[in-house]
């Protein structure tokens, strides 16, 4: 009896002291916050929250992984008591919600016929839900029966509907979905969201290099609800009056309608709905995520800059803008024409864009009036230069200095900031681009009595927009084809009367496809003017690069293009926190690239500043096509007319810089709308239905 | 080749969970979920093996020696608890990887039947060292491939219509009992 007492009693105590002994020497420190959240959440270790038990979402709290708001079962005491003990507002975490990425237009309903199956878990598992689509929502509401809170329900169309308000971002409808479908994000996370190949995505919404969500915006302005068609456009695009106005819109050529019949006209939607917005008069409130303490300076306030600023400062960054003309808006305000694009339209949305806490400082030029080394000294973490492409070529020609000889970009920006500049009678402008076009179309608008354009290959390969070509026309330019100019002939004053051009004929194609011009020997010609403008392309103004004191700035490399070199998926420049978008990285092209550009370069910034690894996109999909959703031919289409652009007409235009391009009737836009197929990435809403 | 029989024993013929019925409760509760299942099973594994060497050798330098032997069960259960605390302590501090992957599972075998009858059974048998060793290791393993078979069928039955009245824990019993069934003809083969 003695020896069992002693034995156990020694066993006890040798236990007793080992543990003790060896949690001292084993102690591993632990946050005591980690056991004072513990003890305020629920306590009912029910995982709902993705995490094994409650001491591992206590330490996830701690960690800052994961926000007060975590527990799905404490109630709003027990969030704040948490948020009490973390030292931070209850309400300041941004939280998740959730976001159906699917579509599906009406198909739901006609796309699925399960025998017995009744969980999209089970359909996944049984046909890898590949009745239509890979990628698509099954729609027998896994994630509807996996909502504690009755955030989801299954809408009209077939699939589940989040209601905002009642979410609360536990994520339990993603972990439900087996097709990935239902995502639960925070706004930082829509915002920075960029095409992956494995996206449910129309063939239109992978073309937009600004990504934007096309069939969502029209079928939300279908249904009426223009501030929500706004609200989408607003997450990949600050600009939607300028692109509504000035876009070439590639989506369109990739519509799928456009196979059988007219594309959509997908921007003057754009157009009609930004609209809406500006002519009613209110702002619609914008959503920017809490602020984060990061300070970043954007240098150039055209496009690729605004959008930059925009983004970062939606998710939670602080913006300062640089811009070394008087106003901010880039080549939209400087380069394109105020009867394309209104200052009062531009105006209105920059100042929308600026009424987010962006600060814009004016008429201060990068390399000159500051440079790096004052952006760093002053604390900014990164800096994104968008400072465009300004400098026009010059056509290399004998004469091209004489006095009324003009360069495109130049005399557009002296026009736009009111210089008055001497003009002549006849003009002719060298170049086929929409820079040629503008600066003729401006030209004409100056009471000149002609107007000619000098291209040297024929109007098929004038890289100018259709329409603007058109307007142009109609107008009464007049076309010089296969022209190059090879002298401008000027008198004893120096003054331009003439502008000698070879004859040219097209040969074989070159890089680009087009075909080579090649001159005609000895079939110089003289064309009668007094004013020449070349607009044959522009490069970025390189000269910071000299001007700026910081040695650092040799570092910064730069391509014989004179753009700035950049990885071209992340866009971080050769300098590590320096990030650049835009016609200064891309050289000459369109504002919706810069738009796109800008907000990739938001997210590397993001990444950069949180200390992450600036990795691209995983599968980003960066405007290359998912194959399987580009048809031949699309079955169930009812020809339907697309809505005229309605203009004002060419005798009202040519005294007045009033715009030219007016926006759609509601009756119309709606009408159009419904013209859109609502597709995604292989299925589509048929005008009828098709019989199989 | 004794050492091999004993594993093909204690892995299949007396398997602990289908031919013992012992950890009845890990083996309905952690097979929810493949992942846990496989978490589960390596636990075991390292739980089993260091619990079968030292019950092994408190049973031979103490009991037997004091002639104590009506004290085992009793002070197994002192020792697996305290070295199961001992581990977890010693994993945090130096191997985190390995203590982040076994988790919550390491303090949820503190006192499962399945250990506990195993390092019984070890000395019941009257085993050597060695061949405690390699059974403790077996019946660990035998755990795990029944945990993990038994995870995959009921992964599968979660996508299958089920009657209401036998969802879930039923059905899992159900079906627990057909794949004992099935290791019974296992039976004999050593």
């Amino acid at each position: 009896m003695l020896s069992a007492l002693l034995l156990m009693l020694g066993i006890g105590a040798l236990c007793g002291i080992i543990l003790s002994l060896s949690s001292k020497v084993f102690y591993v420190y632990e946050d005591p916050k980690i056991a004072l959240v513990e003890n305020n959440l629920a306590g009912a270790n029910c995982g709902g929250c993705g995490y094994a038990g409650c001491s591992a979402a206590a330490e996830a709290i701690v960690n800052g992984t994961e926000p007060p708001s975590l527990c799905i079962v404490s109630n709003k005491e027990g969030v704040e008591k948490v948020a009490e003990i973390m030292g931070v507002d209850a309400g300041s975490a941004e939280s998740p919600l959730s976001y159906n990425m699917c579509e599906g237009g009406n198909r739901a309903s006609d796309k699925y016929h399960y025998m017995g199956i009744t969980s999209c878990k089970a359909m996944g598992v049984v046909f890898g839900g590949k009745r239509v689509c890979g990628v698509g929502c099954i729609g027998l509401g896994d994630c509807v029966k996996a909502c504690k809170f009755d955030a989801v329900y299954m809408g009209p169309d077939g699939h589940p509907v989040v209601i905002d308000e009642k979410c609360v971002g536990c994520g339990a409808c993603q972990q439900s979905c087996p097709k990935n479908i239902i995502e639960v994000k925070t706004l930082s996370e829509k915002l920075m969201k960029f095409n992956q190949k494995q996206d449910p995505l129309a063939p239109c919404a992978q073309t937009c290099p600004a990504e934007i969500n096309i069939p969502r915006y029209i079928n939300q302005l279908k249904e009426g609800k223009y501030k929500e068609a706004v609200e989408t456009i607003r997450l990949r695009n600050p600009l939607p009056l300028a692109c509504g106005r000035v876009c070439p819109h590639p989506c369109e050529s990739e519509c799928r309608r456009g196979i059988e019949d007219d594309a959509v006209s997908i921007n003057q939607l754009k157009r009609f709905v930004a609209d809406y917005e500006m002519n009613s008069g209110s702002r619609l409130p914008i959503k920017c995520a809490p602020d984060t303490g990061k300070k970043i300076a954007v240098v150039g306030g055209g496009p690729s800059g605004l959008s930059c600023a925009f983004f970062l400062r939606r998710i939670g960054h602080k913006v300062d803008i640089f811009e070394a003309m008087p106003k901010l808006g880039g080549m939209l305000r400087y380069g394109i024409p105020e009867y394309r694009l209104p200052k009062k339209v531009l105006d209105w949305e920059v100042g929308g864009i600026l009424d987010l806490g962006i600060n814009a400082f004016t008429h201060v030029k990068f390399g000159k009036d500051f440079g790096l080394g004052s952006l760093m000294a002053s604390g900014y973490n990164a800096v994104f230069l968008g400072v465009g492409a300004w400098e026009d070529y010059s056509l290399g020609i004998e004469g091209e200095n004489l006095n009324g000889c003009y360069t495109g970009i130049n005399f557009l920006q002296r026009i736009s900031s009111g210089e008055k500049l001497k003009l002549g009678r006849i003009a002719a402008v060298v170049g086929g681009g929409n820079t040629a076009v503008d600066c003729a179309r401006t030209l004409l608008r100056f009471g000149l009595d002609k107007v000619y354009m000098v291209y040297r290959r024929t109007r098929k390969e004038m890289p100018a927009n259709e329409v603007e070509i058109v307007a142009s026309e109609e107008e009464g330019i007049e076309f010089v084809f296969l022209a190059a100019p090879v002298k401008v002939v000027g008198n004893s004053e120096d003054k331009v009367t003439h502008l000698e051009y070879l004859k040219m004929e097209l040969g074989e194609p070159d890089a680009s496809g087009r075909r080579r011009p090649q001159p005609i020997e000895g079939s110089e010609t003289l064309l009668e003017v007094d004013m020449v403008i070349s607009a044959i392309g522009q490069s970025p103004d390189a000269s910071f690069k000299e001007q700026d004191p910081l040695p650092r700035m040799t570092e910064l490399e730069l391509t014989r293009w004179n753009t700035i070199d950049n990885n071209p998926e992340t866009l971080q420049a050769s300098i590590p926190y320096i990030f650049t978008a835009g016609d200064a990285a891309t050289g000459p092209s369109l504002v919706v690239d810069a738009i796109g550009g800008g907000r990739r370069a938001a997210r590397s910034i993001d990444l950069f500043l949180k200390g992450e690894e600036v990795e691209p996109v995983v599968d980003s999909l960066q405007q290359k096509r998912i194959h399987e959703s580009l048809f031949a031919s699309v079955d169930g289409i009812k020809k339907s007319e697309r809505a005229k652009m309605p203009e004002i007409h060419v005798n009202q235009r040519l005294d007045s810089f009033i715009e030219v391009d007016l926006v759609l009737p509601e009756e119309n836009a709606k009408k159009e709308a419904d013209r859109c197929l609502n597709c995604c990435r292989i299925c589509y809403n048929p005008d009828f239905p098709i019989s199989k | 080749m004794e050492y091999f029989e004993i594993f093909i024993a204690g892995v299949f013929i007396n398997n602990i969970l289908l031919a013992q019925f012992l950890g009845n409760c890990p083996f309905l509760g952690t097979s929810k979920k493949m992942e846990t299942a496989v978490g589960m099973a390596m636990a075991v594994v390292f739980v089993l093996v260091m619990a079968g060497m030292i019950t092994w050798m408190v049973n031979e330098f103490l009991l037997v020696k004091f002639e104590l032997d009506y004290l085992k069960t009793v002070s197994f259960i002192l020792v697996i608890a305290s070295l199961v605390q001992f581990v977890e302590m010693f994993l945090k501090k130096s191997i985190p990887a390995l203590y982040a992957g076994l988790g919550i599972f390491l303090p949820l075998i503190t006192t499962n039947c399945a250990v506990m009858g195993a390092c019984l059974l070890n000395i019941s048998k009257e085993y050597s060292f060695l061949s405690a060793l390699v059974s403790s290791f077996s019946y660990a393993v035998g755990f795990g491939l029944a945990l993990i078979l038994f995870a995959g069928v009921r992964e599968r039955i979660n996508l299958a219509r089920v009657p209401k009245p036998l969802q879930d824990t039923s059905i899992g019993l159900v079906t627990a009992g057909i794949i004992a069934l099935t290791f019974m003809s296992f039976k004999g083969m050593v």
